[in-house]
């Protein structure tokens, strides 16, 4: 299992090492993989129609509760089927339509990477697992998504993609750090016992909150939709693979897998029921107003989501199987049409709904393809769409609020069939245009996967018989226990009636409804109001306030620098001491101060106030050297020698390091203005304060002795040293001083760097 | 600041001040001292013949960049840590000779180590102000 997960990692890796573009014919190669992958779900998911749910458990960082532990039941073994199905065809026709492209390894690689997250996030059996490959999907998907680097269009949709789902991964992350510690457990698994004490937590709403917006950015639910038509500016397999299959169907995924844990109450129904009704239906609107083929399919690709989401959200029984069998509906049919407009671009060199017709003469074979996922778009009988669509009005029908709900459903199930049919049967319909140049037919490798993806359809569509037994065992992972038999004919009944309703309405709008540059104008009028817009300006403003703070901030002056370090030492500090600590001064433990300490205090005090008041910086610099000259002395005189000779040797080498820099600065800085200083000595009066504070602080708090008695007393039994100050330097602490010495390094190479590097640069 | 004094003055002052700090750094496993204090004085030498004579007569002195003693010193230390792998005991184990050298004394491992950090200290002291020195 470990390895079928992560052997995409692996390939990924090597197609970046290698140095040659690949072939055609090594790119079809490539897609062995997720054939082999398919194959070995396949004979999973017998195993699993037999038996109980498989696991698989490898040893992590245990100490962490992160295990490799990954799970096989009903609802990851169809999300698996579905990621390696699609992403064997993806792979197949990808083949074909990158080739001799000068990045193809790093498209594979990438594509890969990202099947291998996708196939891990399904799979996984632990939280900090899944959220693991959770951001790995959001990596992987910005990389496929901002594929085309020259272009800063492609650069900026990926950047708002992985703005918008990594930013809602925060999310996730902060929901499932609070479930995983409710639950007491990180295993999935497990969880569903605590179902309970969950959805009874104080914290529930808060934790259904991360969750949702988790769940939501991912799956593009409005007001986070807009980042997936952004991310049609990846190469259309990319697309096809990105809607159909996988990066946003896994925040349904985790809907549906969080379902039997955290859903059931009227929260979590509503909030999705509210959401997803709102998705479905807005851009459901928006995707008949297009007319670019993939911005099209890219709405209605939300629009399904918004369904799946609705339907998780009426939580009954007939709307999780609605939902199941919606999900490989869409899956397949949205991933034909994407390849379909792959083609169509690919030939024609235009995705533009207004140029395109009469295609059919010179692609007769993708116009069966294309008119095959349209009509299962549009839930045609014999058709799997028709199946999906009546399970949905059953769902809608079924419930409270029925005739609402349906009604919403018959809206959206419209508008979708008419932009599936806008998609899939309106380039090919038509008098041949001359516009069009189509310059060679297309090969098999890219007519091929869609040509399947539609027969596939209507064979589920024939004989929905072949879905029972899975959409059972996903039912069951979900903790729905209910006989079923999915069945194309329900009799005549008020679904019927609906769903026959539904077509006839669809075809009509498809044929009065012609997608123009004008129609896209009037949706694009109200653009300023659109979230979109409203994320865009909050994000100027972000930025806007960022480049202020650094304005403010970082002015490139230290001692403005030092100046906010210190008033904030003061502020923090400051406040910790008035609030916390009631001062006493012991005098008991004082002993008789000699006279030459005296003289050492009077020579410091005399060279501090020379170092405020001289004009001369040389002078102050001196002048701090005597102060550090005499705390050599009092370190001597109160047996620290090994801190005073430190001291003493740091204190030369920071002085003449000062006089070096100083002595070339430019002399612009005006110390002779009194404001400034009366203001910077208050300040270091001050810190000053604060510090004397804290030392006699420190005299207060009784000592554990404990750790200096152990170096006292071993350092010359275990190390043979007599000075406990350096035995503990070389040897106790050895490892310290050797991290030191390279930190050290460190310090000087960047000195080094910096300045070698500016005057070279000068020069 | 080419004083004559100060010149002819640290003509002698950098040799013993070497040795100065040598001694230092040999002393330092029973009386103050050590490899960093030591590594701190014998780079106050080399500045001070800087700063007498001017940076080039002191990088003559030294035939290399300051920088190259920075490996050797890691190398050194890192050594002294890797040496008790060798009998078989772990990672910086202090290891002892039985019998004390004449004027050194006793020498084990922490001695190598302490060495390392000296050499260190004097590459990464020189090199950075060498290099603020140089630059500005």
């Amino acid at each position: 299992m470990i390895i079928a997960v992560l052997t995409g990692f692996l390939l990924a890796f090597f197609l970046l090492c290698l140095t040659k573009p690949l072939s055609a014919r090594m790119s079809m190669v490539l897609s062995f993989l997720p054939v082999g992958l398919f194959v070995y779900f396949v004979t999973l998911l017998i195993r699993i129609f037999s038996g109980p749910t498989l696991f698989y458990n490898y040893s992590w960082v245990p100490s962490m509760e992160i295990d490799l532990q990954f799970k096989v039941d009903g609802l990851s073994a169809l999300f698996s089927l579905l990621i390696t199905g699609v992403g064997a065809l993806v792979f197949l026709y990808s083949s074909s339509y990158m080739k001799e492209h000068r990045y193809i390894n790093r498209f594979y690689a990438y594509l890969s990477m990202f099947m291998a997250s996708m196939l891990g996030l399904v799979l996984a059996d632990n939280l900090l697992l899944l959220f693991i490959f959770w951001e790995l999907t959001a990596i992987s998907s910005f990389f496929l998504i901002g594929f085309n680097n020259t272009s800063a269009a492609s650069r900026k949709s990926s950047l708002v993609a992985w703005g918008i789902t990594a930013g809602g991964g925060f999310f996730l992350m902060a929901g499932l750090v609070f479930i995983g510690s409710i639950a007491g457990t990180y295993s999935l698994q497990e969880m569903l016992n605590s179902s309970e004490v969950l959805k009874s937590h104080p914290l529930y709403g808060l934790i259904l909150f991360f969750f949702f917006m988790g769940a939501f950015t991912k799956s593009a639910q409005f007001p986070f939709h807009f980042w997936l038509p952004g991310a049609m500016k990846a190469p259309t397999p990319v697309s096809a693979y990105l809607h159909s299959a996988t990066m946003v169907k896994a925040g349904i995924y985790l809907i549906a897998r969080f379902t039997p844990i955290l859903g059931g109450t009227i929260y979590w129904n509503n909030t999705l029921l509210i959401v997803g009704g709102i998705t479905m239906l807005y851009s459901a609107f928006h995707s008949i107003f297009r007319v670019d083929m993939k911005s099209v399919l890219a709405y209605s690709t939300i629009s399904a989501l918004g369904i799946l989401v609705f339907l998780l959200g009426l939580g009954t029984h007939e709307a999780f199987v609605a939902a199941i069998v919606f999900i490989v509906v869409h899956a397949l049919y949205k991933a034909g049409l994407f390849l379909i407009t792959g083609v169509i671009d690919h030939q024609t060199g235009t995705r533009d709904l207004t140029k395109l017709r009469g295609l059919r003469y010179s692609m007769p074979i993708l116009a069966i393809a294309g008119i095959l996922a349209a009509l299962s778009s549009a839930g045609i009988p014999l058709t799997v769409g028709f199946i999906g669509k009546d399970l949905i009005y059953e769902a809608t029908w079924g419930g409270s609020n029925a005739v609402f709900l349906t009604a919403c459903a018959l809206v959206v199930n419209v508008l979708l069939a008419c932009a599936g049919y806008l998609a899939g049967i309106g380039p090919f319909l038509g008098s041949k245009s001359d516009e069009i140049v189509v310059d060679h037919h297309p090969s098999f490798l890219m007519w091929l996967p869609p040509l399947l993806l539609g027969v596939l359809s209507i064979v589920l569509g024939c004989f929905p018989g072949i879905m029972n037994e899975i959409v059972q065992r996903v039912l069951l992972s979900m903790q729905q226990e209910e006989e079923l038999a999915l069945k194309i004919w329900h009799g005549f009944n008020t679904i019927l009636i609906i769903s026959l309703a539904t077509i006839a309405l669809g075809v009509v709008l498809f044929l009065l409804w012609k997608p123009s540059v004008g129609k896209m104008n009037i949706v694009a009028r109200l653009e300023h109001i659109s979230p979109e817009s409203i994320a865009k300006a909050t994000a100027r403003i972000f930025t806007d306030i960022a480049a202020r703070y650094t304005l403010f901030m970082h002015n490139n002056y230290l001692r403005s620098y030092l100046r906010k370090i210190m008033l904030f030492f003061v502020c923090l500090i400051g406040y910790y001491l008035i609030k916390n600590v009631h001062l006493q001064i012991n005098l008991d433990n004082l002993t008789a101060i000699k006279i030459y300490e005296v003289v050492v205090f009077l020579i410091m005090v005399v060279a501090i106030i020379t170092v405020i008041i001289s004009p001369s910086r040389l002078v102050a610099i001196i002048g701090t050297g005597v102060v550090g000259y005499c705390i050599c002395l009092i370190f001597v005189f109160f047996g620290a020698p090994d801190l005073a000779m430190t001291q003493f040797t740091i204190d030369t080498l920071t002085t003449v390091l000062f006089v070096l820099v100083l002595l070339r600065l430019p002399s612009f800085l005006n110390t002779k203005d009194g404001l400034a200083r009366t203001r910077d000595g208050i300040l270091a009066g001050f810190v000053g304060l604060i510090i004397s504070v804290i030392a006699l602080q420190v005299l207060n708090e009784p000592t554990d002795k404990t750790v200096s008695m152990f170096y006292a007393d071993n350092a010359y039994l275990l190390a043979k040293g007599k000075n406990v100050v350096n035995v503990i330097l070389v040897d106790f602490r050895g490892y310290d001083t050797f991290v030191e010495i390279t930190v050290l390094t460190i310090a000087a190479i960047g000195v080094f760097g910096m300045l070698k590097i500016r005057s070279s640069e000068i020069e | 600041m080419k004083i004559l004094l100060l010149r002819t003055a640290s003509n002698y002052l950098l040799p013993l001040l070497l040795l100065f700090s040598i001694f230092t750094l040999l002393r330092g496993h029973y009386e103050p001292g050590g490899g960093f204090v030591g590594g701190l004085i014998a780079s106050i030498a080399f500045i001070l013949h800087s700063l007498a004579h001017g940076l080039e007569s002191t990088k003559k002195i030294l035939r290399r960049p300051p920088f190259f003693l920075i490996p050797i010193g890691l190398a050194v230390a890192i050594l002294s840590g890797l040496l008790p792998l060798f009998f078989g005991q772990p990672f910086m184990t202090g290891m002892w000779m039985d019998n004390p050298l004449p004027i050194i004394g006793l020498v084990g491992t922490a001695l190598f180590f302490d060495i390392g950090v000296y050499i260190v200290v004097i590459g990464v002291t020189l090199t950075i102000l060498f290099t603020i020195s140089e630059s500005i």
